[in-house]
Formats: structure tokens, sequence, C-alpha cells
């Protein structure tokens, strides 16, 4: 059940925190956390509102005292040190231009406090500018920009003093729904482009998955699972991270049979039980066990399946057609509901009908055993 | 058809606007009757000569013998202009309320920002604490100060006790003097603009110029000032205008070579009765004071506006 | 994190600048002898004096009388100042009005009360009215001054105030009269009272205006203050600053509980809520 496709292991590490933690009038935000971030790689805080994941950035770009732990860097504990003395840059939800300065100025700003020669600072701004192609708004003032330059503005400006870490907070919560997937997949092209290790907080699970190579997801001021896209999506740890995580079905079940090859798990409101093709390193004496399947891992039929194992029956209650899929919903007996998105790969008309009796099959490496 | 709705439209249209109008005349005419008319009666005024008479001052225009003359008296700003009290009184007026109001700053300013920096649940106490000496009494609060400052006063009886000086130093009845009492009576109305406008600065700025490397004295003079400055100006205009026009203060705290043109303006109009002279006072005192009131003024409208 | 220590420690400097001299007035007042700066020994005789002072005591009904006539006079006004200012936006004389309102604020005391004063003159002569000057044009002056104050803490509020509830009333069939009373109205109803007080406290506090619109039997308590300082300390002012000081600070110490109590109270309830 545990398996750690721990990506990056032959990258440098760029810092390590250690049992990190912080709490506020006695409310723990943080607990002891501990995480490491690889030169080079975007890694981003997945979580919901309250789980910690600004705190965390907070304390990483020095705004936030940690009450425990230690944030390692170049070999430096650099937790008490304050934010104007890092190598670390923030680009800020609201963005944060400097509303009496210009464009250039903004820009500028990290350079001159640098004691950059004016010139020097002249081409670093103009470079920026063009990285994100705002050169001919290089004298407006930020309110004199929408939304989306505003963004490539800010970013310009924490990318400017070329930190060794680039935070980002909530990227795209300043823009609107059409220009953030635009927004999602350049701002990646420049991070790459300019070669910065980059951290980022989002409660958007599609923006982590699009942006990030490696995602952390956070709850109550704990990460339960970090890996890859894939890994988090797929391989979900626990029954929290492959709810948060798009869509998912989950039976309670006891196992029948454990051999070191494959399961068996016995489940109440399926007609057959439930085989999976590899071991599971499960808890010890519990018999008692979480069983999550995906909805597009979901197979239905008319006609009750030839197999002896992994299959259902329920009446489809209720259904969307979304044009290159369908969602349907079927119930099983208990009450229970299971989601299944079936891809309209065929124009014949509609493949099954509302209160039609259907079979739900699955293949035996579609179902993750999660803790509960 | 739509002739008569529009008819219908326009007559209900007007009838909405006269109670709307009648709601705007009620403190329109107030004002108009009680703030700027009495300008101009003041203008007038300067411009007629003393009398003993009630009221003692001639009028401009007479109507004597079927003759109606008019007659403008420029004596009073020509006796201003002349005499070299007045032209110093007007100078100090406006050295001792700039001094005033820099002190204001420079003791407020820091003020104000520690009460917006504190936690939340302390800033209204704190708030409070800095207003309510302005809601005792004004006169009272001043004369604290000549207990505190007379020769045998608290300070020179304490340094005397101290023996860290044998005769007492002069404090009371100075300039001195004056600029404590202005900063110490005007220091509320300094701090609670600027309050006000630290409280509507987006923190995240002020951690965006650390983040960029800026020290705390750096984010201090190159972001969190500059985008204060509505604030200081309201807070510096609340204290330098009435200072100018301060009578109270330099009566009590001054001393016969402390020139103020509020008490010149008060002894011209009560000692000597000479209310064309006091008149015309008042007209150079208010040319000096329109810029900075109308700066004040285009201050507040634009606050006004951007609120709502 | 000690980012602030230098603001933090001029905050501290500043208050004790703002309230030594008025302990020491509370210290000496209770002082035996008449020489205010030097103690001997406890007394409260200073208080027994002040209550003997027919003067000082008519003087006091005086102002508060004007106080509370002023005050309420430029609720009204000030409320329909604020009203007019935030609702008919950009009405013809509207910059006009705004200066008329903001101008008071700041205009010194002198001019206000000369230019009154003249005005109160050639009214008397061109109308006949006022005759003689006394509580009336006292009142007049101080409802005109503190309209000002007012209409700035009420425009505040009616700014602040989401104008999508009275556009709710109007869509619902409610005049514009009955949306002012029954919405508008309850609604800014706090910054009413804060005006109120505010401008009772101004009328309470002023000599200059008042010494140049007074007639004889009008001497507010200021003015009657003013001749006694004139001459020097005297620990009977002290008394009176000691009753005026606390008096004061009770009253907007209590109405501070009193919010916090309120707002507690509320926020109990809210959690109360979210909990079941």
């Amino acid at each position: 059940m545990t398996l750690k496709h721990e990506s990056n292991t032959t990258s440098k590490v760029l810092m390590e925190l250690k049992n990190l933690s912080k709490s506020f009038d006695g409310h723990q935000a943080v607990r002891h956390v501990d995480l490491k971030i690889y030169e080079g790689e975007i890694f981003a805080l997945l979580g919901g509102s309250g789980c910690g994941k600004s705190t965390l950035l907070r304390m990483l770009s020095g705004f936030e005292l940690p009450t425990e732990g230690s944030i390692l860097f170049a070999g430096e504990d650099i937790a008490k040190v304050p934010p104007y003395k890092r190598p670390f840059n923030m680009m800020f939800q609201s963005y944060a231009l400097f509303p009496h300065m210009t464009v250039e100025a903004n820009v500028a700003y990290g350079l001159k406090q640098d004691k950059m020669k004016k010139a020097d600072i002249d081409a670093r701004v103009s470079e920026m500018l063009k990285l994100v192609h705002m050169e001919e708004y290089r004298k407006r003032k930020p309110d004199q920009l929408s939304g989306g330059q505003r963004q490539r503005v800010a970013l310009a400006r924490s990318l400017a003093k070329k930190p060794r870490l680039l935070l980002l907070d909530e990227p795209m919560g300043a823009l609107d729904k059409k220009l953030r997937g635009e927004m999602q997949l350049e701002l990646v092209d420049i991070i790459k482009q300019v070669g910065v290790t980059c951290v980022m907080v989002t409660h958007d699970q599609e923006e982590a998955m699009t942006m990030a190579d490696r995602i952390a997801v956070m709850q109550a001021g704990e990460i339960l699972q970090i890996g890859s896209p894939h890994d988090i999506y797929e391989y979900p740890n626990c029954r929290f991270v492959a709810d948060f995580i798009g869509t998912v079905n989950l039976f309670d079940g006891t196992i029948a049979d454990e051999e070191p090859a494959f399961v068996v798990i016995d489940v109440p409101n399926l007609a057959a039980p439930i085989y999976i093709d590899h071991g599971i390193s499960g808890p010890g004496g519990n018999r008692r066990v979480n069983i999550a399947i995906r909805p597009e891992k979901v197979r239905m039929s008319a006609t009750p399946p030839e197999e002896k194992y992994n299959w259902g029956k329920g009446i489809i209650d209720d259904l969307a057609y979304l044009g290159q899929h369908s969602i349907y919903h079927i119930l099983l007996p208990d009450n229970q509901f299971v989601q299944v998105t079936q891809t309209n790969d065929n124009r014949r008309e509609r493949p099954f009908e509302l209160e039609q009796e259907i079979y739900l099959h699955w293949t035996p490496d579609a179902c993750v055993v999660l803790e509960e | 058809m739509k002739a008569l709705t529009m008819r219908w439209y326009k007559l209900r249209q007007s009838a909405w606007l006269k109670p709307r109008n009648s709601v705007i005349a009620i403190p329109y005419l107030w004002l108009l009757l009680f703030f700027l008319v009495p300008f101009v009666i003041v203008l007038k005024i300067s411009f007629a000569e003393a009398q003993i008479a009630i009221p003692p001052y001639t009028d401009l225009i007479t109507l004597a013998n079927d003759q109606l003359s008019i007659n403008i008296n420029l004596g009073n700003f020509v006796w201003l202009f002349n005499d070299d009290l007045y032209f110093s009184a007007y100078l100090s007026s406006i050295r001792i309320a700039l001094v005033s109001t820099l002190f204001c700053l420079l003791i407020g300013y820091p003020m104000a920002l520690a009460i917006s920096r504190a936690p939340a649940s302390s800033r209204n106490v704190l708030l409070l604490l800095v207003i309510l000496p302005s809601w005792t009494s004004f006169l009272i609060r001043i004369y604290a100060w000549i207990g505190i400052l007379k020769p045998n006063g608290y300070i020179n009886n304490a340094l005397m006790a101290m023996g860290v000086i044998d005769t007492p130093i002069v404090m009371l009845h100075t300039d001195f003097a004056v600029y404590v009492g202005i900063v110490y009576a005007y220091l509320p109305f300094m701090i609670l603009p600027l309050y006000a406008n630290m409280m509507k600065l987006d923190h995240s700025l002020v951690e965006a110029s650390s983040d960029l490397g800026a020290s705390p004295v750096t984010t201090l003079f190159k972001v969190i000032i500059p985008l204060t400055k509505a604030g200081i100006i309201a807070g510096c205009m609340l204290v330098f205008i009435p200072a100018v026009g301060e009578f109270v203060i330099p009566e009590l705290l001054g001393g016969p070579e402390t020139l103020m043109i509020g008490k010149i303006l008060w002894e011209e109009f009560f000692n000597n009765r000479d209310w064309p002279v006091a008149s015309a006072v008042a007209i150079i005192m208010l040319a000096l004071l329109i810029l900075p009131i109308m700066w004040f003024d285009r201050y507040q409208n634009k606050q006004m506006e951007e609120q709502s | 994190m000690n980012r602030f220590s230098f603001s933090r420690m001029m905050l501290w400097l500043g208050l004790v600048f703002l309230y030594a001299p008025m302990l020491i007035l509370i210290i000496y007042s209770f002082n035996e002898s008449r020489l205010v700066t030097v103690w001997a020994g406890f007394s409260t005789k200073w208080y027994g004096e002040l209550l003997r002072n027919d003067k000082l005591l008519d003087a006091v009904g005086n102002s508060l009388q004007i106080a509370f006539f002023s005050a309420s006079g430029a609720v009204v006004l000030g409320t329909l100042a604020a009203y007019v200012l935030t609702r008919f936006r950009g009405f013809k004389g509207s910059t006009l009005l705004r200066g008329m309102i903001t101008a008071p604020l700041v205009m010194p005391e002198v001019i206000t009360g000369l230019s009154l004063l003249l005005l109160f003159v050639a009214m008397a002569q061109l109308l006949g009215w006022p005759e003689g000057r006394g509580m009336t044009t006292i009142w007049i002056a101080h409802t005109t001054f503190c309209t000002a104050y007012v209409a700035v803490v009420v425009g505040s509020r009616l700014s602040e105030m989401d104008m999508s509830i009275e556009e709710a009333a109007r869509d619902l069939g409610a005049s514009p009269i009955k949306v002012f009373f029954q919405i508008t109205l309850p609604i800014i109803a706090p910054a009413l009272i804060s005006g109120w007080l505010l401008a009772f406290t101004l009328s309470l506090d002023d000599l200059v205006i008042a010494s140049f619109v007074s007639g004889p039997g009008s001497t507010t308590l200021p003015m009657v203050v003013f001749s006694s300082v004139r001459l020097g300390v005297s620990p009977e002012i002290n008394a009176l600053a000691t009753i005026i000081i606390t008096l004061v600070t009770s009253l907007v110490f209590a109405s501070w509980w009193y919010a916090r109590r309120v707002e507690k109270a509320r926020k109990r309830e809210m959690q109360r809520m979210l909990a079941s």
C-alpha cells in the first residue's frame, strides 16, 4: 500500500524543512512538517482553506517565525532570518504591486536594495519585462494594467533578483477562469526557462496538477502525501487525498484472503468480491479496509460479467450527458451511490437509460486500498 | 400614447424632485446663511471705519441729502501693512504653527504606526486613549501646563529639589510653552487621520518590500510614508490651520513677546473695540489660509469619493 | 519580532505626554494648600468650594443647555447634509456644500466667532432679529460648526453602508422617505449617537466662538474657567478638571465596555449557531 514514487532522487536538495511547526494563540496551524525541496522543481502545497499551506509558505518567505523546527538552506538554519535577508522572492496573491511606482520602478525596487549600478538595473529590468512580454508598459502605473498584466509585472518583479527560490501564493487566485488556463502554462514555461526552484500554494487541484512537478496535499497542518500529480491521483495513500483530488468511489470491505501476490476483499454492497492483483502491506490485525475506485476506471454493461471478481449490480439513478463523456449515478443496494464516467466514443443513441438495471465491473489493478 | 407616458413620467419625476430639493435646501441654506454670508460681512466691515456708536463702525453705503455715497476705506489694510506689529505677528503665527505641526507629525506618525501594528484586540483601546484627551476640556488641558511650566511649578520644583538647578528656568510665558501647548492640544488630530490612512494600507505591500530585500527603515520611507501621504496632509492641515489662528494657547502660555494673529484679532476686537481692524486682520488671515483650507477640502472630498 | 520597537516606544512616551499633565491636575485637586504646586496634605475642600460657586454652577447650567440643543440641531442638519452628499451625487452646487461642510473643521475659531458676531449685528440692524445676543446666538453658532463634524461622522458611515439594502427597500415598494426613516436611519443610528456626543462635547468645550456671540446672562462654563485661569492656577479649577476628566473617562469607557460586550455576545451567538 505504500507505493513510494519519490521523484527527483537524483537532484540536489535545495532546502529541507525539519519538524516545522507554527501555532497562533494555541491553535496549531502547521504541525511537524518534514519536507525536502529539490533544485529546479515546481513544488505545490495543495489543500483547502485553513489547512496551513499559506502559513507554511509564509514561514519559507520569513513573514512568520516557526514556533518549532528548522528550515535548512545551504547548510544553515534560516528560520529566524528576516525576509529582506533571504535570497527568496514571493509573488503575492494580490500581486502587491506598489501603486505609487511605475511598472519599471516596481521591477527595479528589489535590485535597488542590492545597491546595483543604475545601468545594470536598467538592463535587468528590460530583460525581465521582455521575459514576461510587458516591455511597452514600463512607464504605466499598476492601476492602468489589467489583472493578467499585473500578474506578469509581479512575476517579473519577483524574478528580477534571481532568487534561489520563487514563492507563489495562489498565483491564479486573482484571475478569471478563462485567463487561468492560459497563464498556468505560460507561468510554468517562464519558470522552467529561468530555471528557478519554485514553491507554490494553491487550493485548486487542477492548477497544482497542471503546474507542479510534485504536490504535497495538506490537511489540518499536516502533509498527508507527497508525490507527482500521477502518484497523488492514481495512488492516494488515504481517504482524504483520494477524495480531495478528483472524484472517487469508496467501499468498506473486509479482507477475506491475503497472499503476497493478491488480495481478496468482501464488500457487502457488491455482488462479487474485489480482487487486487498485488499484495498489500496493510494494517496488521485490522481486517476492515477502504477501497477507492475512480469513476473513469469503472465500466458498465447491460449483461452480467463472466468474471468471478470485481463486479456489482445497480440501477441508474441519474445521468448527465456532457458531450465528450457522460456521468452516471448508480444506486447500489444499501443506498450507496457510485459515480461512473463513460467516454461517449460512439455516436449511437444513449447506451443506457434512467432506471435501467446495469452491471459495473473493473480490472484488478483499478482499485486502491486506503488507510482510514 | 407614447407622448402621454413620457409626460406622465416627467410629471412623476418632477414630483420626486421636489422633496429631494427641499432636503438639499435645509442644510444648504443654513450653512450659506451662517457660514458663508458672515465672511462677506467681515469683508464689508473690514472696509469700514471705526466709530463710537452701536454698531461701532460706519456704513459703506450712505444715503444723505439724496446722495448715494459708497465709502470704501482701505485705511485698515494700509494700517496693517505699515505697522510692523501685524506683519511680524503673521510671520510668527505661521512659524509657530509650522514648527508645532512638524513636531506633531514627528511624534504622531510613529504613534499612529504603532497603533496600526498593534494586535486587533488592543488597537481600539489605544486609539481611544489617544482621542480621549480631546474630549475633555481643551481649556483645562492647557491650564495644566501653567502649573507644570511656571517658575515655581512642578518641573522647576523637581529640578531644584534634585539640585540640578538653583534658580528656576523661565518656561511659562515663552514661545517654548506655546509650542508645547499646541503640540499637546493638537496631537490627537494628527494621529487620527494618520491611523485611518495606515489601516487602509494593504499590508502585503509592506511584506512585498521586505521580501524584495528592503530593510524596515527603507520600507518605511519608500513604501509606507509615500502611501500614507494623504493622511499626512490631512493631519498636518488639521493641526496647522487652526494653530495659525490659535488664541487660547498664546494667551495662557505665551508671553508678551509671543505674537500670534489670533491673539491680536481678539485684542483689537475686545480690548480696542476696533471692529473694522479686527475684520481686516481676519480677512488677511483667511487670505493666508485659503490655500491650505482648499487643499484640505480637496483631500477630504477625495476621501469621501473613494469610500463611496 | 521587534520590527517597530521604536514606534512602540514613541507610542508609550506619547501616551505619557498626553496623560501626565491630566494626572497631575487630578492629584493636586486634593491638595490642602491654595498654592496648587506645593503639596500640603490631602483635602477635598476645593470640591466643596466648587459647589458653593454660584457663578460657576449657573455657567454649567447654561453650557449643558446650549450643548444639548446644539448637538441635537447639528445631528439633524449634519445628517441631512451627509445624506445629500452621499446619495444625491453631483447636484448643482454640491461642491460648495462639500466645501462648507469641511471648511469649519479647520477654520480658526477667532474667524468663525468674529464673522458670526458681525452677521448677528447686521441681521439685528436689518431685520430686528436677534435682539441682543445670548443663548440663541450661541446655539446657532455651535449648531453651525458642530454640523460639520456630525456630517463627517455620519457621512463616512453612510458611504460604508451597503447601498443595495436601500435599493432593495425601494424595489419592494417603499417610498424614498420611508426608506430613509425605516431602513437608512436605523442602520446609521450608531453614527448619529457618536455624532451627537461629539457635537455635545465640542459645544461644551468652546470658548472662543461663544465669547464673540454671547451676551450678558449667557456666560458659559469655559468663559468662567477662562477668566479664572487668566489670573493663574487655582485649586478650584483643578477640582473642576478632575470632575470633567473623570466624567468623560468613565462615560467613554462605559460605552466602550458596553459595545465590546455586545460584540462578544454577538460572536458567541454566531459560534453557537455555527456549532449546532
